[in-house]
């Protein structure tokens, strides 16, 4: 429907049009109004997305320093940042706090959206009490977490001060575990939103389902199992694209939590970059890393846009 | 796995003699199981929160003696006056507010200006095809999971060029820039769905394209404009790194102060301002959360299952 209507306008053509004869000079000007207001969009894809992204690819093989210079050294710039040690760390945190967010925020949002489509009460309440997290920004996300890990003053001292004196909590003091003190604080953030997206998707699940399991009398967390969790494939799919997303571009969160430390046991990818461009003047190297950003995105991205969208489009 | 097996015998025993005590015995077993576990989680999600709001409430020398989750002895207000007011990032001792009216001054014309030029834009995607249009929204929306990082160079070559680097103009024009994947989505699905016979009957009355868009699609889809504002808003207030790249300390939105005051090396830690601090931050998005409600959910939805 939309479809046929969407087209039918433009052929009509402006009021302008159809009085001249000759069709040629006006084909630019015909939905004139329409093409000056995509005017934004047309220049955010073209300059934004796709210029800067080019533009940000071919610096990357630049050794540009303080200033953007276009002498190209080849390969030098991913050569150094595969070298060096901060990057290195900064991957296997990555791969650490991205594989367990994944996990965790799956479980923990889909259990909860489970709990809560067993038509209890005060389910808005408690959605909201689960979902408040994510309307707030990841700096203070961070700063709460980093004073409620604080060893001196938070959960470690209160449990201590509770009679278990050997009881050791501080993620953000202990190199090994810095990572996973970071991964609770984006779980608190985050899983609301997973949640919702699972909750969505249970609802779309037809009643009818239910009553049939339940009149075969399956077991409930079969029910789950075998038949709800194979026919919500695509929230899962949308679910997955959109944490990782948000994963490569955990930058925030980290600055107000740790900053990086202790050391740089905690950096990332994206602050990498920040620090690369805006800190150490060393462009390249900023450029050569978000480019590998880039395309650890591009890996999940393509793939599923493909399948998402590239096969309706044939359709059409 | 225990209130299946509970409910079929039940059931079946409801046949027999119909209107039992049935309902009773099903709420009491599963949903100790369902509210405990609901409640253990909602403590998990609350508490920070908690936590929050009781230390910006103690004094210092009270923080240092009991532990952070008993309320406060005695309640003060006074780190919420100095974390507003006189807490100090680096040389400036003016507080939080400096950078709470930075952020009002980033967030309100973005959100206008984000809002008007992908709403109008969606409009043309939906009602006004034109060749070529849906390459462009593809590159867009394609452009929404690029690493901003990736772009963050160019753009303040771009800025700098036009001499908007590091001016709260420049950074307005980049919310507006990032902001429109995801609002152009939005709005051209909405418009999508409004009957395409109204569109119609307008034109055929000579209703041009801002006539139509005025009078009969805005009016139309204010709630759609709800939850636009709510998704920019809550965005561009809790925006960090766009803030710390394309402003100066002058103009640093909120959450880059906030971060600065915290995280600042010299002097005593004062934790209760800190802390104070946190929450006069994330108070204009939990208002805006509380107060819309589903909308925001919607907005949630909207983003990310369509996205």
């Amino acid at each position: 429907m939309t479809r046929t209507g969407g087209n039918a306008p433009p052929v009509r053509g402006s009021a302008g049009g159809s009085r001249m004869s000759s069709n040629r000079p006006i084909r630019l000007f015909r939905n004139l109004n329409a093409k000056i207001s995509a005017i934004p969009m047309i220049a955010t894809a073209l300059v934004v997305f796709v210029g800067g992204t080019v533009w940000t690819i071919i610096y990357s093989f630049t050794n540009s320093k303080l200033l953007p210079r276009a002498k190209f050294v080849g390969l030098d710039q991913y050569e150094r940042l595969w070298n060096s040690n901060k990057w290195l760390i900064s991957i296997e945190n990555l791969f650490i706090f991205g594989i367990c967010s994944l996990i965790f925020s799956f479980i923990i949002g889909f259990v909860l959206a489970a709990l809560l489509d067993q038509k209890i009460r005060f389910e808005d309440t408690f959605r909201s009490i689960f979902l408040f997290p994510f309307a707030l920004s990841f700096i203070v996300t961070g700063l709460v977490w980093q004073w409620l890990l604080n060893p001196d003053f938070g959960i470690q001292s209160v449990v201590r001060s509770l009679g278990w004196e050997s009881f050791d909590f501080d993620p953000l003091y202990n190199a090994n575990i810095v990572i996973y003190g970071i991964l609770i604080a984006a779980l608190w953030q985050g899983t609301g939103l997973v949640m919702c997206l699972m909750l969505a998707g249970l609802r779309g699940i037809d009643e009818d389902i239910w009553k049939a399991a339940r009149v075969d009398g399956i077991p409930m967390w079969k029910t789950y199992l075998f038949i709800v969790i194979p026919m919500m494939r695509p929230v899962f799919i949308t679910a997955v694209v959109i944490i990782a997303s948000g994963i490569v571009r955990v930058y925030d969160l980290v600055v107000a939590q740790t900053s990086g430390g202790p050391g740089i046991a905690s950096e990332v990818p994206a602050k990498y970059v920040y620090d690369a461009m805006f800190l150490s003047q060393n462009l390249g190297q900023g450029f050569a890393a978000s480019t590998m950003m880039l395309l650890s995105v591009a890996i999940v991205v393509i793939p599923w846009a493909y399948l998402e969208f590239g096969g309706r489009k044939s359709h059409g | 796995m225990d209130s299946s097996t509970a409910t079929l015998p039940a059931n079946s025993a409801a046949r027999a003699e119909p209107r039992g005590r049935k309902p009773q015995r099903r709420l009491s077993r599963r949903n100790i199981i369902i509210y405990g576990t609901l409640t253990v989680a909602a403590i998990y999600y609350l508490l920070p929160l908690y936590v929050m709001v009781v230390t910006s409430l103690k004094g210092m020398p009270e923080i240092r003696l009991g532990n952070i989750f008993s309320p406060p002895l005695e309640i003060t207000f006074e780190p919420w006056v100095k974390a507003w007011a006189t807490a100090c990032t680096g040389l400036n001792c003016d507080g939080l507010s400096r950078g709470f009216w930075n952020s009002v001054r980033i967030t309100i014309p973005s959100v206008i200006l984000s809002i008007l030029v992908a709403s109008v834009n969606g409009y043309a995607l939906a009602n006004w095809r034109f060749k070529g249009a849906n390459i462009f929204f593809t590159i867009l929306i394609v452009g929404a999971f690029i690493p901003y990082q990736v772009m963050l160079y160019p753009i303040v070559i771009i800025l700098r060029e036009i001499g908007l680097y590091g001016s709260l103009t420049g950074l307005v024009i980049v919310h507006t820039i990032f902001g429109m994947p995801i609002l152009t989505l939005l709005f051209r699905n909405y418009f999508t769905s409004i009957p395409e016979e109204l569109f119609k009957a307008a034109r055929v009355d000579g209703a041009g394209f801002w006539t139509i868009y005025l009078r009969i699609m805005l009016p139309m889809s204010l709630p759609i404009f709800v939850v636009a504002m709510i998704i920019q808003v809550t965005g561009i207030w809790n925006d960090f790194l766009f803030g710390v790249v394309y402003t100066g300390p002058e103009t640093y939105p909120m959450t880059v102060q906030l971060n600065n005051i915290v995280n600042s090396t010299q002097g005593v830690k004062e934790y209760n301002v800190n802390m104070a601090a946190t929450i006069i931050t994330g108070l204009v998005p939990l208002i805006i959360y509380f107060i819309s409600g589903k909308l925001f959910v919607r907005g949630i939805a909207a983003g990310a299952v369509k996205g």
